[in-house]
């Protein structure tokens, strides 16, 4: 019984190698059951984890889809390199569609330059399916990040305006997957939904990867509005009576420049970053993410329009 | 955070009001796992609607139409770890109508937290989702009986309570249940075991949910690998590179095992584990691996390899099977469907409809029109081979789907060989 019990142990996965399994079973279902599926890589963790998750699912063969960026030019331009260089390491084909292209289109209307445009992303981000044919985009969403992200399915379906439904969510049983869709339709797959900030950072621990300088503590300016650390950039200029402050930060998330704020940290390394998460007591998006602070329902209502 | 925790898997579920979302609150809140700016939130919005104290359960409804009417329409997961262990929480809704998103959630978890309100007992509602856990296979129960400050912690109640539910329980396919009473309102028995219930001294909810041992919830004993993906590089580097891709469902399997692939029955050897991080020489379920082999055979998403002095999976064309019908549009035995089982779809006919299953008093009704939310045994017949398990054998290859093709919407879920 000792000796069994032994045996038992040794064939038990950690949580990281369970989350692992299930995120590569996910990416291998949608190359093998979609007919164009597409990875959306963003430059940010989360997507570099999805980076590293694929490789673990398809090498030695080449990723059966390619990366897709949708750029809202409002971007770190640590991050885009990032992404460039990431893409270009792993010889894996990379298509970038900007918010520009819609503008000049007449789709996007911008009517305040220094306002986010993370909205506007779902307009490229459809119009890019429709130019490629995709059936399928795979995200590096996470339920833990919001409260309309914890209600998503795995494999959650989208109609011709790109709209969830979230009152209306098919059935998704086990982990068979229901990939079928009609022409127009398409699905958003979400094969990290189960991890947490905690296993992301575990895992870039883990497996040693490269990602934007930015989410390390570094000195920047910064100014301080309705109880936000926002950073100073050419989009962002500080109003008459507000202080330019230099002060020592890091990013928990990354997106639009106008929108994404810093947290004040001296972590610069990954274990000090995992020390920090473990200890905080705020939540990722809630410190961040200014446009989620809007209203209590901003995250859905985005969804709703399309938003992955 | 060591590297070795585990992850657990549960769901509450019960009838509408007996506390669901305030004991996931509740087990947030004790286990300190409420950021601030949630909290603040929440009791934000507790105040505008005028509650004396933060309504925890605000917590996991997400939705504008779920705060709105105060209700749980779809399940929402929501994240914690201790020190022993990292668990997922799915909060299902209580309400008939969104059953099938009940179904959804139970089907991926290692334990199903049922809870009963102390002072109403076992309900039609408590029977049907311990019912449909058993149906879809979570390996542990545990009743809580909740509310038990509103029944001065009778102990007598608790027990007629647990007498009643475990009545019912032995029924029914479930191993392994325990009871628990608690309250969620008070934090009794949650994560602290509070002053008020000295004469129970079994573990505490949060207590039970870090010890319960879940190694055996997958099968270890056969192995089972259906194929999900063929890898062929055609590189210069990897030119004659033929792996075979999926996730080991059960067993392990080691370089050098024969083994048998269905449904074709051909033999040969594993030539090598390939992973990203370097060759392994043993794997074990649930790992995603790719396996190449001896022999050149040809093998395509939805074959099955198993190891060959392994008990042998059925590989037939027909099949009996319980099933949770989830459409709005009820079963029409004169349509195609397709079923899909592992990595493998197929068209399908309902051959026969035996009966349907009353969850309030496990009678059984013949030949009856199949609704949304149903419970029936059903005969199926399909165009090609399905390799599959029993479903008390192995939840994962003797578990399958119901796909309508027209509206590409999924019909039913299903186990295999059940009942």
């Amino acid at each position: 019984m000792k000796l069994a019990e032994k045996n038992m142990s040794a064939h038990t996965l950690s949580h990281l190698d369970t989350l692992e399994s299930e995120s590569i079973h996910i990416m291998r279902e949608v190359a093998a059951e979609c007919k164009n599926p597409a990875l959306l890589f963003s430059g940010g963790k989360d997507s570099i984890v999805m980076l590293r998750l694929a490789e673990k699912a398809f090498r030695p063969a080449k990723f059966p889809f390619p990366l897709v960026h949708i750029d809202t030019e409002h971007n770190f331009p640590e991050v885009i390199a990032c992404r460039d260089k990431l893409a270009a390491d792993l010889g894996e084909r990379l298509i970038v569609r900007s918010l520009e292209d819609s503008i000049k289109r007449g789709s996007i209307v911008i009517k305040d330059e220094s306002k986010p445009r993370n909205p506007f992303q779902s307009v490229t981000l459809l119009e890019t399916i429709a130019e490629f044919g995709f059936d399928a985009c795979m995200g590096g969403a996470r339920r833990d990040e919001e409260k309309a992200r914890a209600k998503e399915r795995i494999f959650s379906f989208r109609d011709e305006f790109g709209q969830w439904d979230p009152k209306n969510q098919r059935p998704e049983l086990w982990d068979t997957y229901n990939t079928r869709v009609h022409n127009g339709e398409n699905i958003r797959v979400f094969p990290i939904s189960n991890w947490t900030e905690m296993d992301i950072w575990e895992y870039i621990g883990r497996e040693k990867l490269f990602i934007p300088n930015i989410y390390f503590a570094h000195e920047r300016e910064v100014i301080r509005r309705g109880g936000n650390v926002i950073p100073v950039s050419h989009l962002v200029q500080p109003k008459p009576g507000e202080k330019v402050e230099v002060v020592s930060v890091r990013f928990r998330t990354v997106g639009d420049m106008t929108c994404t704020a810093p947290v004040e940290s001296t972590a610069s390394t990954v274990d000090e970053i995992i020390e920090e998460t473990a200890t905080s007591r705020i939540t990722e998006r809630g410190a961040t993410r200014m446009d989620d602070q809007t209203s209590d329902a901003s995250m859905e209502l985005r969804k709703k329009e399309g938003y992955f | 955070m060591n590297t070795t925790t585990q992850l657990l898997r549960f769901i509450t579920a019960g009838s509408v009001d007996d506390g669901k979302s305030t004991l996931i609150g509740r087990l947030l809140h004790d286990s300190k796992s409420i950021f601030e700016d949630q909290f603040s939130a929440i009791s934000k919005t507790s105040e505008k609607r005028g509650m004396a104290a933060v309504d925890l359960s605000l917590l996991t409804d997400g939705l504008q139409a779920e705060r709105e009417q105060g209700i749980t329409i779809d399940v929402a997961y929501r994240y914690f770890a201790t020190p022993k262990r990292k668990f997922i929480i799915g909060d299902t809704p209580g309400h008939e109508q969104y059953t099938r998103n009940m179904v959804t959630a139970a089907s991926t978890a290692n334990l199903v937290v049922i809870l009963i309100d102390a002072r109403k007992g076992v309900l039609t509602q408590t029977r049907r989702h311990t019912y449909l856990a058993s149906l879809v296979g979570v390996p542990h129960v545990v009743l809580a009986v909740n509310k038990m400050d509103m029944v001065d912690y009778s102990q007598a109640r608790f027990d007629e309570i647990v007498a009643e539910y475990k009545a019912f329980a032995v029924q029914l396919n479930l191993h392994d249940v325990h009871c628990i009473p608690l309250s969620a309102l008070n934090g009794d028995m949650v994560v602290d075991r509070g002053d008020s219930l000295d004469w129970y001294k079994g573990p505490a909810l949060l207590e039970l949910l870090e010890r319960i041992e879940i190694d055996h919830d997958v099968n270890t004993s056969d192995f089972r690998f259906p194929v999900q993906w063929v890898c062929r590089p055609q590189s210069e580097e990897h030119h004659d590179f033929r792996g075979f891709a999926g996730r080991i469902e059960a067993g392990e399997v080691s370089v050098g095992d024969e083994v048998t692939i269905l449904p074709s029955g051909r033999t040969t050897k594993v030539k090598e584990i390939v992973t990203y991080d370097g060759n392994l020489q043993t794997a074990f379920a649930p790992q995603s691996v790719t396996i190449t082999l001896a022999d050149e055979i040809d093998i395509s998403r939805g074959d099955m390899i198993v190891k060959t002095d392994h008990l042998p999976p059925k590989v037939e064309k027909g099949f009996d099977a319980m099933l949770c019908w989830l459409s709005e549009s009820p079963l029409d035995k004169n349509r195609k469907y397709l079923v899909k089982h592992t990595t493998r779809t197929a068209k399908c006919l309902f051959s026969n409809i035996d009966y349907r299953v009353d969850v309030n008093t496990l009678e059984q009704h013949a030949n009856p029109t199949v609704n949304m939310n149903d419970i029936v045994r059903v005969g199926i017949k399909v165009q090609q081979p399905l390799v599959f398990d029993s479903y008390e054998i192995d939840r994962a290859t003797g578990s399958f789907i119901v796909i309508d093709e027209a509206t590409t919407l999924p019909h039913a879920g299903g186990g295999l060989g059940w009942g």
